[in-house]
């Protein structure tokens, strides 16, 4: 347990310093007591709150071209904060369900604000759980476009292509664990 | 050996800080920058440029700082008792908190307004409001004390509210929480909202010479959420701009049900045209039930008084007086630039900021440019109205303020960042993190034709780590930043008093000049006042003792009372013979269930004690006035329900016979 704790707060740290790593490749546990504040409450030091969305994916092996692409997009701190939020969180099989290329051409620096419109499309303000999602429930996304729900037989698909496989609270919020990209309807 | 591994140590922590801040651009280190220190320092003796009027949120006062240094200057306490001052624990102060459900000793005081004159502030008068039992204060900027607090009827919970217009005409109320009117039967299944649930907003015109506050009238709305508002200025003088949300009229599970439809309403009102229609005996009038105290400064005391009735003014049956902006994603602020041609929607889920043009605006009302009705009013087109959207400036936009120079300054609860834009262009021209969770923020004179600018302050939600740890509860933070330059700029973090919502920042010359330093004695006509040692006396009435005390540094006139016995109820109306500026006394008696008194040079307070047990009690002066405070004291002696102890009270006396009483 601790081991898994521990390595989950490297996790953290590589996430914080991600954007860094071409300066210094030598970061080590003791920097920690020095990180620099950014916008958003990700570099508060607490391990004892409940974890947050971030930290869920951080900790998550299935979602580490998520994390990647969070990273890229700048929105680990935006998610960091207060929220709340609904996450719906591909995992990395659902990325690769994506045609080749796909992933590598969103992560370029001047994709970027298609980056972030598709994960923005990924992300509501407001906790949605699944007990009070209905059929044909449309749910307005971070970048203003609507997802619709199909709810048979208990089970969750959003837009008609992503399943949701698993729901994580959070302490900001709920991540769903959806197979499938959400693609963001073309704007008018 | 062991210093060289620590300077290796030392050194290497230097580099590591050294290049986190090289790669960490939004760091707080590299924010701040190096003359800060310099721009918020006040020296001793010296004062802060500007007072901060600052709302306390859950605690119910308002707070005052002090603008650069952000130095604490005074707690008024407003809606909430404060047994540090008396406030609400003192006979004569107790009226202040009186409703129409009873003494309410608590409440949720949320926005600032300024009093103004032809839209800029004035410095007369600053109003808040009472989020949770709705009611109105005013304070009064010569003593800094509530001078008046009015509840609102036909109201839920007054958030959107007190938002004042140009010259002061009118504050006003908008209900929070729909609910059935107070005149009919409430007594109705709640999943009955859409068809017996009501808003209403309020105009509460204050009058031009005193200040005192008057329901002039209600408007009937539809059964939705009214979150803030802003009065119209310059050539939208006379409308008042209201955001709501729940339109979907969800009475349950808000945080879905009311985030269905793509947009909510900006409710434009055009009070004139209220007016016209009031005087044209249009309002019906309704019973109901509020109270309205004021505090009387030469009788020292306030008197609650019942009203019984509102003349309200429906919203769907006379026309060209409300019309309705589609805004998206549940709008939260709703604010009018300094020229008073443009208003700001910020929709608190949305990533971006619809601003609206009022000459759009008036062009749609003219050509009936409407997308439809919503019970019953004319719901303008989007695009008719709208002057631009300022496209992905962060998420979560909640509230804006205006510089002198044309630019705008949005929060960004979900974001965490202050984002300043230019009003006409609607470009994004800068950015900074806000630690964390910003909510309001305040530009010296920002709301007003005539903003001051210089500073934005933020009020953040969430502080964590930004001070030292506290326990689970920490202080909120307020941020200062430059905005004298392209760039805004980090200054400082101070601790505040409660929850701050809004604050509305004034030069400090508007209101230090017209500061009050002592009530003239002379002038002092509380019933219970003693003028002088000589009239300082004790009588009986039945069982109550009513003592007429004098305090002068540093003694109490009488100090030795006697003659109380078991079941009576003891007044002490103390009154503070000083006439020189900051010499308080206080006063508090052991075993007092209440509180103690703080009384103000030339003033009488009374403070009602009923003795539980038989004995001795001191009592004594609790604010430091003297090098002879510590002797400033006296005995008030409590015999058996028949005693024949009679009254008796002196000073001074060193005999054991006190003097008798007449």
């Amino acid at each position: 347990m601790k081991k898994i704790f521990r390595l989950l707060s490297i996790a953290a740290l590589v996430l914080n310093f991600g954007a860094c790593n071409s300066s210094n490749e030598s970061t080590t546990a003791e920097s920690k007591e020095v990180v620099a504040k950014s916008g958003g409450q990700e570099a508060v030091q607490d391990d004892v709150s409940q974890k947050d969305v971030v930290k869920i994916a951080v900790g998550s092996k299935d979602h580490t071209t998520l994390v990647a692409a969070l990273k890229q997009a700048e929105y680990v701190d935006d998610l960091s904060n207060a929220g709340p939020f609904t996450v719906f969180a591909p995992t990395n099989d659902a990325f690769n369900k994506l045609p080749a290329g796909t992933v590598e051409g969103l992560m370029k620096d001047d994709k970027k604000a298609d980056l972030q419109n598709i994960l923005e499309y990924h992300v509501a303000v407001g906790v949605y759980k699944t007990e009070n999602m209905h059929d044909g429930q449309k749910i307005n996304m971070a970048n203003l476009g609507d997802i619709t729900l199909s709810v048979k037989d208990g089970k969750v698909m959003v837009n008609g292509v992503a399943n949701i496989i698993a729901s994580i609270p959070a302490a900001n919020g709920i991540i769903h664990v959806v197979d499938a990209v959400l693609l963001p309807p073309a704007k008018n | 050996m062991r210093s060289f591994i620590k300077t290796l140590l030392l050194f290497s922590a230097a580099i590591s800080i050294v290049w986190l801040q090289g790669c960490k651009p939004k760091g707080t280190q590299s924010a701040v920058s190096g003359d800060a220190a310099a721009k918020v320092y006040v020296a001793p003796g010296k004062y802060d440029e500007f007072y901060s009027f600052t709302s306390g949120g859950f605690s119910g006062q308002m707070s005052v700082y002090g603008i650069p240094s952000g130095r604490l200057l005074r707690v008024i306490p407003v809606f909430s008792v404060d047994p540090e001052k008396g406030y609400g624990y003192s006979e004569e102060t107790k009226p202040m908190l009186n409703t129409s459900h009873g003494f309410v000793p608590w409440d949720d005081l949320h926005h600032i307004a300024l009093s103004e004159t032809d839209g800029i502030q004035d410095g007369r008068w600053v109003f808040g409001n009472g989020n949770n039992t709705p009611r109105i204060a005013r304070i009064d900027l010569r003593t800094f004390r509530t001078a008046e607090i009015i509840e609102i009827p036909n109201s839920g919970g007054n958030h959107s509210s007190p938002f004042i217009t140009e010259n002061s005409e009118y504050v006003v109320a908008g209900t929070r929480f729909s609910i059935p009117m107070d005149n009919s039967n409430g007594d109705v299944p709640i999943n009955t909202y859409k068809s017996n649930f009501k808003g209403t907003v309020s105009f509460i015109s204050v009058d031009k010479t005193t200040g005192n506050m008057n329901i002039a009238f209600q408007i009937l709305m539809p059964g939705v959420n009214f979150d803030l508002a802003r009065a119209g200025k310059g050539k939208s003088h006379g409308w008042m701009f209201f955001s709501c949300y729940n339109s979907e009229r969800a009475n349950t599970l808000l945080e879905v049900n009311a985030s269905q439809k793509d947009k909510d309403f900006i409710v434009a009102v055009n009070w004139k045209k209220a007016e016209e229609y009031l005087k044209a005996g249009k309002g019906k009038k309704q019973s109901v039930k509020y109270a309205h105290n004021t505090y009387n400064e030469k009788k020292h005391s306030a008197t609650s008084v019942i009203e019984t009735e509102v003349t309200v003014l429906d919203s769907k049956e006379l026309a060209d007086m409300v019309y309705l902006m589609p805004c998206p994603k549940s709008p939260h602020g709703c604010d009018t630039d300094p020229t008073g041609e443009y208003i700001v929607g910020s929709g608190k889920l949305a990533a971006m900021i619809p601003v609206f043009s009022f000459t759009k605006m008036l062009q749609a009302i003219a050509n009936k440019t409407f997308e439809g009705e919503y019970e019953g009013i004319p719901v303008l087109k989007y695009d008719a109205v709208l002057h631009g959207e300022v496209k992905k400036p962060g998420l979560g936009p909640l509230h804006t303020e205006f510089d002198d120079k044309g630019f705008a300054y949005t929060s960004f609860f979900v974001s965490s960042e202050i984002v300043k834009w230019n009003v006409k262009t609607l470009e994004v021209v800068d950015r900074v993190p806000t630690y964390y969770s910003i909510g309001h923020l305040s530009v010296p004179g920002g709301p007003t034709k005539k903003p001051w600018g210089k500073y934005v302050i933020a009020y953040n939600k969430i502080t964590k780590d930004r001070y030292l740890p506290t326990g689970p509860e920490l202080a909120q933070s307020a941020q200062l930043y430059s905005i004298e330059g392209d760039k805004m700029k980090l200054l400082l973090d101070f601790p505040t008093i409660g929850e701050p919502h809004y604050a509305e920042a004034i030069p400090a010359e508007l209101i230090m000049k017209n500061s009050q330093k002592i009530y003239k004695i002379e002038e002092n006509q509380n019933p219970f006042a003693a003028l002088g040692d000589k009239y300082a006396r004790v009588e009986r009435q039945g069982n109550e003792v009513h003592v007429y005390m004098t305090s002068i540094r540093s003694h109490f006139t009488p100090d030795n009372i006697e003659g109380v016995k078991m079941g009576d109820i003891v007044y002490f109306h103390v009154t503070n013979l000083e006439q020189d500026w900051d010499v308080p006394h206080g006063f508090a008696v052991k075993g007092a269930n209440n509180a103690e008194l703080l009384i103000m040079p030339g003033e009488t307070q009374t403070l009602a004690w009923k003795p539980e047990r038989i004995g001795i009690f001191p009592f004594y002066c609790t604010d430091f006035c003297s090098a002879l405070h510590q002797e400033m004291q006296g005995y008030i002696r409590v015999s058996p329900a028949g005693s024949n102890v009679a009254i008796s009270f002196g000073t001074g006396k060193t005999d054991s016979t006190a003097i008798a009483a007449k």
